[in-house]
């Protein structure tokens, strides 16, 4: 558990420390594109998490929330 | 898209105007997507096709509507159908001879044939499920999302709340994330709820009930960071944690029981009982994403799960998306997945004679086991130049489970204890907005 919080940490201190580039408003034109967003096609991941909650013992983890099912 | 000049109707002009600097930059129509704004509603839409070999198919269209309600301000909501019929495995092991089992409501029987993995093919229901979120800014770059969430079927009924904070710091560089969710559930099982670990009985014999229905509640917390590393690459790191409590039980799974005699034969009298699980779980999640666009403006998306339980399960999940652009809006989107999961403390393949009045919980659900998920596909978009899309998806999925006949009493050595599983699924989606039907229907006119 202490060994998974560590872990946690020093990759969220890793991830906060590799900003090498400040990117600015108006460099933020790659960053706005649909297709780079961490979910591009929301109605796509929504099919698969449901896909795979009725058909595995885990889920969840990319965010909380949008209701359960009796398909598990 | 066009910017057009209002007193009355709310503007989203932060998103315009990156939607509007996208397409200078990128070509129009390929970059920013569509964009909820003013009277304009947002529609995606999806239509699911999901078909397991022998086993269950599924087909479930998805509807998505957004509008702007003032500056900046969004409601999004879902509407989901879906139908499913087929069978599915009750958790009973093949048998060298024919096996009868009695439906869940105790109504009728099914018999499965000697050999073959006993499949419950009285397995039909139709579900709805509406899920609506407002998404509104709070404050100095701090955003909230809060959702309820609704879905009903035959014996299963869902409700729940979400609240999700985005604070975006460091020049918007990095974005902290709390989400909230709490659900709670009613299920409803065909001839009520089955004490765990009674027998299932012969027909017309009637089962042990605890009631017609029992509840459970899912309460779950995220602590998620996002990171811009440099102009074409973000990441994400979320943990969660999460308890269920009530019912956890499928009611529907039974477990075979063998006679104590090393045979590997099935008990003489009443040979299966319904399951049994704990009535809590707490379980914890790391995930990480990372996005990134390459010189030729392809976009790698990568993501990693690591989830662990109180009741044994871990599982790691690897999930690559490689999205190739092509000249005129046209694209392809390789899709890798893989799942592999460890098996829950009180999975059993099998009891032995007196374990049911002696074991606290058991499990034959294959979904308990250890296995693993394999899942290869690709997607092929087209965006017109007004932002609308249309794209379809094909993916096969082949779940192989550990093969323990080795381990197995008896003549099971012979069965196929954990058979593989493989499943297609087909997607067709189409993006657009109101504004573009409009359009198009006054053009009809002209």
């Amino acid at each position: 558990m202490i060994k998974t919080f560590l872990l946690a940490a020093g990759i969220g201190a890793s991830l906060s420390a590799c900003s090498l580039e400040p990117v600015q408003p108006w460099d933020r034109d790659i960053l706005a594109q649909q297709k780079m967003q961490l979910v591009a096609d929301p109605l796509e991941t929504y099919l698969d998490e449901h896909i795979y909650f009725s058909k595995e013992a885990s889920s969840g983890g990319q965010g909380v929330g949008g209701g359960g099912c009796g398909c598990n | 898209m066009q910017l057009k000049k209002s007193h009355n109707t709310p503007r989203n002009i932060r998103r315009q105007l990156a939607a509007a600097t996208c397409g200078l930059l990128a070509g129009a129509g390929h970059a920013g997507g569509l964009v909820a704004s003013g009277n304009n509603w947002k529609i995606d839409s999806a239509l699911l096709i999901y078909a397991e070999k022998d086993r269950v198919a599924l087909v479930e269209p998805v509807l998505s509507l957004s509008k702007e309600i003032d500056d900046d301000e969004f409601i999004n909501v879902r509407i989901v159908a879906d139908v499913l019929t087929g069978a599915s495995p009750n958790g009973a092991v093949p048998a060298d001879t024919p096996q009868t089992f009695t439906t869940p409501s105790g109504k009728s029987t099914y018999t499965e044939a000697a050999n073959t993995t006993p499949l419950d093919d009285t397995f039909k229901d139709s579900r709805g499920a509406l899920n609506v979120e407002w998404d509104t800014p709070l404050g100095n770059n701090l955003r909230g999302t809060f959702g309820g969430n609704f879905s009903n079927e035959h014996d299963y009924l869902s409700t729940g709340f979400s609240a999700n904070f985005a604070q975006d710091i460091n020049q918007r560089h990095t974005t902290l994330a709390l989400g909230l969710s709490f659900n709670n559930d009613t299920v409803s099982p065909e001839g009520g709820v089955p004490v765990g670990l009674t027998v299932m009985p012969v027909y017309p014999g009637v089962k042990a009930t605890d009631g017609s229905k029992q509840d459970k509640t899912v309460k779950e917390v995220l602590f998620g960071v996002t990171q811009i590393i440099d102009r074409s690459s973000l990441m994400q790191l979320n943990y969660s944690r999460g308890q269920s409590d009530g019912y956890l039980t499928d009611p529907y799974k039974i477990l075979s029981v063998l006679e104590d005699d090393g045979t590997g034969n099935l008990r003489g009298t009443t040979p299966y009982v319904y399951e049994s699980r704990p009535d809590q779980r707490n379980y914890q999640i790391l995930f990480w994403k990372g996005v990134h666009q390459l010189p030729n403006e392809n976009v790698l998306n990568l993501s990693y799960r690591y989830f662990w339980d109180d009741w044994g399960i871990q599982s790691h999940t690897v999930d690559l998306r490689y999205r190739f652009d092509f000249a005129g809006g046209h694209y392809l989107q390789p899709h890798l997945r893989y799942y592999q999961q460890a098996q829950a403390d009180f999975y059993r393949q099998t009891l032995i004679d007196g374990e049911e009045t002696t074991l606290a919980y058991a499990s034959a659900d294959y979904r308990l086991g250890e296995f693993t998920t394999q899942t290869i596909g690709v997607k092929y978009g087209y965006q017109f130049h007004n932002g609308a899309e249309l794209n379809l998806r094909v993916e096969m999925i082949e779940q192989n489970g550990k093969d323990r006949s080795a381990d197995a009493i008896g003549k099971l050595q012979n069965q196929q204890l954990f058979p593989d599983n493989e499943a297609y699924l087909l997607q067709a989606g189409v993006s657009l907005d109101s504004d573009m039907i409009i359009n198009y229907v006054l053009g009809l006119f002209k």
